[in-house]
């Protein structure tokens, strides 16, 4: 183990630039094609120790870094808060320096608590990976959302992306206001109001004048939009129900046909998953929206392979064409 | 035994004196003060210029932690960490294990702060047993075993028909009702200031609001009983518009805030750094100055630490399951000196809300340099510029987001009665 260097880590988009957001998209992009191989495998990172470490249920993020390690050959051992010893309670910190004496190179952690990949990052002497962490935010969701719309739109600027539901609460929605404006694009969010940014937090939120606008009236983040994202309504987060009823939800923030003649032609309609339908989802627009949001589950393999890559190899030695 | 304290500015609030000369002490008593007094043979001479010679503080906001938590701090390190900061009185907080709600803990406090203590101990009993919120706590036997005042600390009384009876029943034992300010409805699960540090970190926020509310129902109950409130470590702007209209109206009250609300913003929490997770949270500059023109215009009385140690397996932790708090026995002085340096308040001031104030508060007579009474008072170098190393903090726990930061103001000696300890020399 090297004590000596500091690790790169990926903790959140707010403190990666947009040169390092770019440089992951391309490499995303040219590890792609690995996966449409018949053979879908090289063995740049053969030997190398990958830790999932999830205190949360998830099964699309974990399976993805999964699928995303042993594309590249390297090997995983995957913990969930169920059936092991944090059963037994023990620390965040002593479960890390545990993984570290058994020779993990790299953790990605999936956590309740905000800020707990930043935690282990302060003491642990191998990279570290958020793959969410409370409300805080989800890094590489974001990431592959911008790789899925490069694909599909080739350029970020002049984009608007509107965001619609609970913004307070969604870690996919924090590092997807940064991560776009730090592309170039606009972002629009709307939602019941109880569950947007207050007028205090506006100021962080906003990467550059006029690049972010809270909107009271969906229809108004919506209207012209290129990609529209309707975020889960977080069920399990809120203590308490923080809106009265799904039907009510559905009629006033829930996408149907109707909100869909407001936006962009050819526009994209994006979900980070899973996917409440009939709550921000009609099932109505499942024909509309569907392939997008698998292209998203793609896309979520090659970007965590880009990430895997160059925190473990500092990005110098990929070789993606034999 | 006779010591002689030489050329130091000697300030006493309790006589307004803010002069430089000499004070003589005699077999631990004050003998007096003068321009310039002769020393002989037998005299202990400790040469004091540059320095402030001050009656001990009086620090009213205090967590002992004892009994049930002595791994983060107990009543002999407690009151040893008092001394080297130059608080000679602490008033201690009722949120031990078991809570101070009876007799019974009151008693055990004052014992073990005689057998070990370094400084005199006031312990404060709870409003209501257990901290509950629901039945009020025996506050005359509590008054009887020893305690000066009742809090539910930590806890705001969250019923307001409890709380009116707390206010006129403690009033029949001359015991002061210090209110923890926080609507927990408001508050709920919050972890630092709301606002833009709450959006970037993704953290449950705790407004203003839930201070602010709690404060002018407290104002309110107190306007009609016509008893007083202390209104505990005050931490944002908007509570200043209320304790002003509170001055106007006449209603009894008075007001604490703490150097870390003065001296720290919320941006010291960036990074998810539990040292400076505290509860109120730390807030926004524009508080900050706000709490300045507040001690300023005399509407905040009091600073005290909320010296509140935590040990690290209290700290090294996810922030939301680390407990809100920091120490600050030895950090109040040097803290508070900035309030002089940046000319919000001169030394006699600063000295009322440290020593005067606070002693008012909780109905007993500060120390002084009234020739007669018994020494009590601090040496301290407010030119000493050095940082705060772990081993100079005298407390079990070491959380204070000052640790290893620079730091101006030291005491440096500190003499109860015929006791004389000189502190914090460099080694």
């Amino acid at each position: 183990m090297d004590l000596t260097s500091k690790p790169q880590h990926v903790l959140d988009i707010a403190s990666l630039s947009s040169e390092e957001i770019k440089s992951f998209l391309e490499l995303g992009e040219a590890l792609k094609e690995i996966l449409k191989r018949p053979i879908p495998k090289v063995p740049t990172l053969r030997g190398r120790l990958v830790v999932l470490l999830f205190y949360e249920p998830s099964t699309r993020t974990r399976f993805s870094f999964d699928r995303a390690a042993k594309a590249l050959s390297a090997d995983t051992l995957t913990f969930s808060a169920k059936g092991s010893s944090i059963e037994k309670g023990e620390s965040l910190l002593d479960t890390v320096k545990n993984l570290e004496a058994i020779g993990a190179e790299l953790v990605v952690i999936r956590h309740p608590m905000e800020g707990a990949p930043h935690f282990i990052a302060k003491h642990a002497h191998i990279p570290v990976v958020n793959a969410g962490d409370g409300t805080h935010e989800h890094p590489t969701q974001a990431l592959l959302d911008l790789l899925t719309v490069k694909e599909r739109l080739g350029d970020f600027s002049d984009i608007k992306v509107a965001i619609l539901g609970d913004i307070k609460h969604s870690r996919v929605a924090r590092s997807d206001i940064l991560a776009f404006q730090k592309m170039g694009a606009k972002v629009y969010v709307s939602g019941p109001a109880h569950l947007l940014p207050t007028s205090l937090e506006e100021e962080y939120f906003r990467i550059y004048p006029g690049g972010f606008k809270v909107c009271y009236d969906p229809k108004e983040a919506i209207r012209d939009a290129d990609v529209v994202i309707a975020l889960r309504v977080q069920r399990e987060r809120h203590g308490k129900p923080l809106i009265p009823s799904f039907t009510e939800y559905q009629t006033f923030f829930g996408l149907t046909f109707k909100e869909l003649e407001l936006i962009k032609k050819g526009a994209l309609l994006m979900h980070p998953g899973p996917i409440n339908w009939g709550v921000e989802l009609s099932p109505e627009v499942e024909q509309y929206s569907f392939q997008v949001i698998l292209d998203q589950v793609e896309n979520g393999v090659a970007i965590r392979m880009a990430i895997l890559l160059k925190l473990l190899t500092g990005g110098k030695t990929y070789e993606v064409t034999h | 035994m006779k010591l002689l304290i030489k050329k130091g500015r000697i300030i006493d609030p309790s006589q307004g004196i803010d002069q430089i000369g000499d004070l003589l002490v005699e077999e631990g008593i004050i003998k007096g003060i003068a321009d310039d007094i002769p020393s002989d043979q037998y005299t202990k001479v400790f040469w004091a210029e540059e320095k402030w010679v001050l009656p001990g503080l009086v620090d009213i906001h205090v967590h002992l932690r004892d009994p049930g938590q002595e791994w983060k701090e107990d009543i002999e390190t407690g009151t040893r960490a008092a001394l080297y900061g130059g608080v000679l009185r602490v008033a201690c907080m009722p949120n031990t294990v078991p809570p101070n709600d009876t007799p019974e803990i009151t008693s055990y406090i004052l014992k073990k702060a005689e057998e070990k203590g370094y400084v005199k101990v006031y312990p404060i009993g709870c409003i209501t047993k257990g901290q509950k919120g629901e039945e009020l706590t025996e506050f005359g036997r509590l008054k009887e075993a020893g305690v000066v005042a009742v809090s539910d600390d930590g806890k705001w009384v969250a019923n307001s028909e409890v709380m009116k009876r707390a206010l006129l029943y403690a009033k029949q034992f001359n015991l002061a009702v210090i209110s923890h300010c926080e609507d927990p409805t408001l508050s709920q699960g919050g972890q630092i200031n709301e606002g833009f540090f709450s959006a970037k970190l993704g953290l449950k926020g705790i407004p203003w609001s839930a201070e602010v509310s709690a404060v002018v129902r407290d104002l309110l109950l107190a306007k009609e009983t016509r008893q007083p409130v202390h209104l505990a470590h005050l931490s944002c702007k908007e509570v200043i518009t209320f304790l002003r209209w509170a001055k106007e109206e006449n209603i009894p009250f008075t007001a604490e805030t703490c150097p870390h609300y003065f001296y720290l913003t919320e941006k010291e929490v960036d990074g998810y750094n539990t040292l400076a997770k505290v509860n109120p949270p730390l807030r926004k500059e524009e508080d900050v100055l706000a709490i300045k023109e507040a001690l300023k215009e005399g509407l905040i009385q009091v600073i005290a630490s909320d010296h509140a140690p935590h040990s690290v397996l209290e700290k090294e932790l996810e922030f939301s399951l680390a407990a809100p708090g920091m120490i600050g026995l030895q950090t109040l002085l040097p803290l508070s000196l900035s309030l002089v340096k940046e000319g919000w308040l001169n030394p006699l001031r600063l000295a009322e809300c440290l020593i005067t104030n606070p002693a008012k508060v909780i109905n007993i007579e500060p120390p002084s340099f009234k020739s007669g009474k018994k020494a009590e008072f601090i040496v301290f170098d407010p030119n000493k510029q050095y940082v705060l190393e772990p081993t100079l903090i005298q407390s079990k726990s070491k959380n204070t987001p000052f640790l290893n930061k620079e730091l101006q103001g030291i005491t440096v000696l500190a003499v109860i009665g015929e006791k004389v300890w000189e502190l914090n020399q460099p080694v």
